[in-house]
């Protein structure tokens, strides 16, 4: 059987802003718990909700960046269902009317680039943690997070793998981190994913009966629930068996998906425009700011690296993955117009530190001015590249100027011919038997000989200058 | 349209009441009295009319982005009936 | 007379010249509550040492010759306002002992001002119900035949008023709640424009009906506490940045030339005809002064209770679902794990009314009947609210009866429930639309009992109100009779 998967994806993103979305607690992480609560996200008797504005902003960036249509005119509806977390007994959340709908978002496939439409964004409160006792029947309630805000972003089931559900994934991420309003961090929770699964005979139009996958917490959880999910639903239906629609959790350790435990009601809702909340009237001017405030995005960031730097397709994956990596290439490459050798350089030594330290780039003691300087002094000769990498290391550590470092520590290149002769010369007189060794055919003794000079130079010769002089003086 | 006693006990579910025998028969035959009479709303013509759900027409209530202090935890929690350390606590789910 | 039987202007004229004090009053209104409270129950509790530090504060400004229109001024809060570190209770046992940190914003409003709380004002539960029969903490009596019921839902506060256990309150007015037991216990009550007065703080019924209004002893004391309680609140999405006037400025005013509105389809339906005979006295004494009696139509009248008691319920059932026994309030013992614990609370928490609308109300929004119910109702709703932009652009200010009947007895009415909703059919018209109203004593019944005339006004008209209202308390100021001790 032919059977194609059609994913469809959920996902939930935190907003960066400072308070909540109906209330002016403070969202930031770390609190004791029912520290940052007060009568309003707290549910207590009487109490309204008066939304954040920054949060329609934000909710905004997303949408025009994701080529969406606004609905000028758009409604809060309360989605009634009890859980302790929950305190009103309702989520203030989007229903009828979203802020947003009909976008999309490209991935690049293996046969090139795709759209992944985007059903609708919107706005809503997110809810409080549950804690279970390992012991006890009881389970322990923070409302810190009630009322953090949250944007939904549904995709349309236009997903055919787990590979493009990944893309997808970062895509969006992406996209979330460089307008600066979401941090994107699966396993912390501010970046949430769930997503509805179906098989049909490739061609047929109808949709297959789907199973709703929950509790991955990684891009690597996605995948692999994904992956098994599919092949799961495959050996039901070409074994003649039916799938069941039903809500299955991801389990990492154990590799599979496992239906929830108790019979799984279907929620009945009941949506109803929130009789508390005004309608959000988004007005052209609105737009316009928004859209020019609207930095580059990735993909377009991407696609001009490539163009306007020459960077292949994987470095300027690499480097715009990040905005503030993608930023610091940008001002190094101009500072020196060695655009592939910064992308070198940034994607070999700079980031091995910054991974070892665990340090952000926006932290890096290296500046990209510093950066630009040693790119420079290796293209005219002062220092080698060798060299350069100890220079960098001293930058990182230190955070002083290269040309500082080299100074006070005398590195600079000896590309003085007469001075390197001289030490070549010495070297070959000192080692008659590897000489003859070498005139004789033994090639690989050319290192020994090079490396006795860089010995004898502290390294700081010129290497290209050493090899030809060697090979000169070495010819008999 | 008629509510019937299943219904009844089903949307009591929903709300999380619990209905002893006697008053889902007296909550049944009551509704049915009330459903029966808001009928009577069918006899509107209410074709292209939009729904109402506000007296007024304000749009765009919205606060700043600023931080204001919290409620005291220990007021937070001080109507709790199970409070335990900085939590409320509740029977478990049963998942 | 007795200090707590005059009224906040005429103490406010007292406080100034220095004739009584602060303190004076409040000992007087205690006297009275010693002598009757215990026949009536217009409270759930008092507020006695804090009332007492209030007076005090009071009397201190006064004294610096530093006053407001209401400093000093025992006033009863109805049990559905949150009063910081003080029991709101909604009338509910789910809410016995909550102790809300936060005061409403008219409380911290009247607080700002001066006023003196003597006490929480019993109530129906959660405001459901037209006759205070369903308070978790027991009945409260119509202080004219103790046999009868004062109204609902703010049965306690226009109880208090009447037999001047405060000299003005604060009720709420969802469906009637606060003109129908003024009507029935012969004081005055306002219901403002909806986003007139701040509703935060105020225990949600009906979100998009629910409003605070002044129940006082006359009209004056009624435009003097709108002016405290009315204004735009930050805290409140749906409150309305309207200026506020000084609505004293239309008492005592003409209304010759008024088009008075009287709706044909108001004089339908099975009012009594004391009432009858009462309302359309005061329509001729109107008449006479010069107003101009205009009949108009309000075509969707008799489809009010119906929508009314869809769209009420729906929304008090979300509004109601926060009641889980989590966070605050009763929580049941007997629940052995969390689905328990929630239908054990609640079940146990909330009275029979309560859970009937809840129930009426979850199932009007319930998946397939959503569109039948809710959503119809939301749209003849709409067609209520252009019968009265249409009316109101033929007229000044539309008068009603504001009760089909004056007050029913004791219990009449507890087990029908239709019979019951449909009391409030004059009033429900003006929640759906969201204009003000006041209800005005008109006279009484052969029986001796209160009838209460409704006026009717377009949005943010209060002023509107207070000068039909006042014109025809001065026409009627010959009928100054009291409530039996």
């Amino acid at each position: 059987m032919d059977l194609e998967p059609v994913i469809g994806l959920e996902v939930h993103a935190q907003l960066l802003t400072d308070s909540k979305i109906f209330c002016s607690c403070s969202t930031h992480f770390g609190a004791n718990p029912n520290h940052h609560t007060c009568p309003v996200c707290l549910g207590m008797p009487g109490i309204l909700p008066v939304l954040n504005r920054k949060v329609v902003e934000y909710a905004l960036k997303m949408a025009v960046a994701t080529n969406c249509s606004i609905n000028r005119k758009n409604y809060f509806a309360r989605k009634n269902y009890f859980y302790p977390d929950l305190p009103k007994g309702y989520q203030i959340s989007q229903y009828a009317l979203p802020l947003a709908e009909h976008g999309y978002l490209e991935i690049e496939t293996e046969e090139g680039k795709k759209k992944i439409g985007i059903t609708r964004i919107h706005m809503e409160e997110d809810a409080g943690k549950l804690v279970h006792d390992e012991s006890q029947p009881v389970s322990y309630v923070d409302f810190n997070r009630t009322g953090v805000p949250l944007i939904e972003i549904v995709s349309e089931p236009d997903i055919r793998s787990a590979e493009e559900a990944v893309q997808y994934l970062k895509a969006l991420r992406d996209i979330l981190v460089y307008l600066e309003i979401c941090d994107g961090n699966m396993e912390e929770g501010s970046f949430r994913c769930d997503a509805n699964v179906s098989l049909r005979p490739r061609g047929q139009k109808e949709f297959g009966t789907r199973t709703e996958l929950k509790n991955m917490n990684s891009f690597r959880h996605v995948q692999r629930a994904l992956e098994y999910e599919i092949k799961r639903q495959m050996f039901i239906i070409e074994s003649g068996s039916e799938v069941v629609q039903e809500t299955r959790l991801w389990d990492e350790s154990q590799g599979v998906t496992y239906a929830m435990r108790g019979k799984e009601e279907a929620h009945d809702y009941r949506y109803f425009p929130d009789p508390d909340l005004v309608a959000v009237f988004v007005d052209d001017a609105w737009i316009e700011q928004i859209k020019s405030s609207l930095p580059e995005l990735p993909a377009a960031k991407k696609a001009r690296f490539m163009s306007e730097y020459g960077l292949s397709p994987y470095d300027a994956g690499v480097i715009t993955a990040e905005k503030a990596l993608a930023d610091y290439f940008e001002t190094c490459a101009n500072l020196c117009g060695q655009p592939k050798t910064v992308a070198n350089w940034i994607m070999g030594d700079l980031l091995k530190l910054l991974n070892e330290d665990r340090r952000p780039i926006t932290e890096c003691p290296v500046k990209p001015a510093y950066l630009a300087e040693i790119i420079q002094l290796i293209g005219d000769g002062t220092i080698s590249g060798k060299i350069a990498k100890e220079i960098l290391s001293e930058v990182y550590k230190t955070g002083t100027a290269p040309r500082t470092i080299i100074e006070k520590k005398g590195l600079v290149q000896i590309s003085d011919m007469e001075a390197i002769a001289r030490v070549v010369e010495e070297v070959i007189s000192n080692h008659p038997e590897q000489v003859a060794q070498y005139r004789s055919g033994k090639e690989k003794v050319f290192g020994f000989f090079v490396g006795q000079v860089m010995k004898e130079t502290q390294g700081k010769a010129n290497p290209k200058l050493v090899n030809d002089l060697l090979r000169e003086k070495l010819k008999a | 349209m008629k509510i019937t006693e299943k219904e009844v006990i089903y949307v009591a579910h929903l709300a999380r009441l619990e209905l002893t025998e006697e008053e889902v028969g007296k909550f049944t035959t009551q509704l049915n009295d009330i459903l029966l009479y808001m009928e009577k709303l069918n006899q509107v013509n209410t074709e292209n009319v939009e729904p109402m759900s506000h007296a007024i027409t304000l749009s765009n209530a919205f606060r700043d982005d600023c931080v204001e202090e919290s409620l005291h935890h220990t007021l937070s929690l001080s109507n709790a009936p199970d409070a335990h350390g900085d939590f409320f606590r509740v029977p478990r789910v049963i998942d | 007379m007795e200090l707590y039987e005059l009224t906040i202007h005429e103490l406010q004229e007292k406080l100034k010249r220095r004739e009584v004090c602060a303190r004076e009053i409040l000992d007087s209104v205690f006297y009275r509550i010693g002598a009757v409270e215990e026949k009536i129950h217009a409270y759930i509790s008092l507020m006695r040492e804090t009332a007492y530090m209030q007076a005090e504060e009071a009397d201190r400004h006064l004294s610096a010759g530093e006053g407001t229109e209401i400093m000093g001024i025992p006033i009863a809060l109805k049990d559905i306002l949150c009063t910081k570190g003080f029991p709101t209770t909604c009338g509910s046992r789910i809410l016995e002992n909550f102790i809300p940190p936060y005061d409403a914003t008219v409380v911290e409003k009247l607080k700002a001002a001066g006023a003196v709380f003597v006490g929480k004002a019993n109530m129906d539960e959660f405001a459901m119900g037209s006759s205070t029969e369903t308070s978790y903490f027991g009945i409260t009596r119509n202080p004219w035949n103790l046999e009868r019921i004062p109204g609902g839902s703010s049965g306690g506060s226009a109880a208090a008023v009447a037999a001047h256990e405060c000299i003005a309150a604060l009720g709420s007015d969802t469906g009637g709640s606060i003109r129908q037991p003024a009507a029935l216990c012969g004081v005055v009550g306002l219901k403002p424009t909806y986003g007139r007065v701040s509703r935060f703080g105020l225990i949600a019924f009906a979100s998009s009906l629910d409003q605070i209004g002044p129940i006082t002893k006359d009209v004056e004391d009624c435009a003097i506490l709108m002016k405290y309680i009315a204004g735009y609140d930050p805290k409140e999405s749906t409150s309305v940045p309207e200026p506020v006037p000084d609505y004293r400025q239309f008492l005592r005013r003409d209304i010759k030339g008024w088009k008075i509105g009287v709706p044909r389809e108001y004089f339908i339906e099975g009012i009594d005809p004391e009432v009858e005979r009462v309302v359309k006295g005061a329509i001729s004494l109107l008449e006479r002064e010069g107003a101009e009696v205009v009949e108009i139509s309000l075509p969707h009248t008799p489809y009010c209770v119906a929508t009314y008691y869809i769209i009420a319920p729906a929304e008090a059932s979300s509004n109601l679902a926060r009641y889980d026994g989590v966070k605050y309030g009763f929580r049941s013992p007997d629940g052995k794990d969390l689905l328990e614990m929630y239908k054990k609370t609640r079940s146990q928490g909330f009275g029979d009314e309560v859970k009937r609308r809840i129930i009426i109300g979850t199932y009007v929004l319930s998946a397939g009947y959503y569109e039948a119910y809710y959503k119809k109702a939301s749209q003849v709703r709409a067609l209520i609210r252009r019968d009265f932009d249409e009316a109101f652009s033929r007229v000044d200010v539309i008068l009603t009866p504001t009760t089909p009947t004056a007050a029913f007895r004791l219990g009449e009415k507890r087990d029908d429930p239709i019979q019951m909703y449909l009391s409030d059919i004059f009033t429900i018209s003006a929640n759906l639309a969201g204009i003000p109203g006041i209800s005005v004593p008109g006279g009484f019944t052969a029986d001796g009992l209160p009838v209460g005339i409704q006026f009717l006004a377009n949005h943010f008209q209060e002023g509107k109100l207070i000068q039909a209202a006042s014109a025809l308390e001065q026409l009627l100021i010959s009928d100054k009779r009291r409530p039996s001790e």
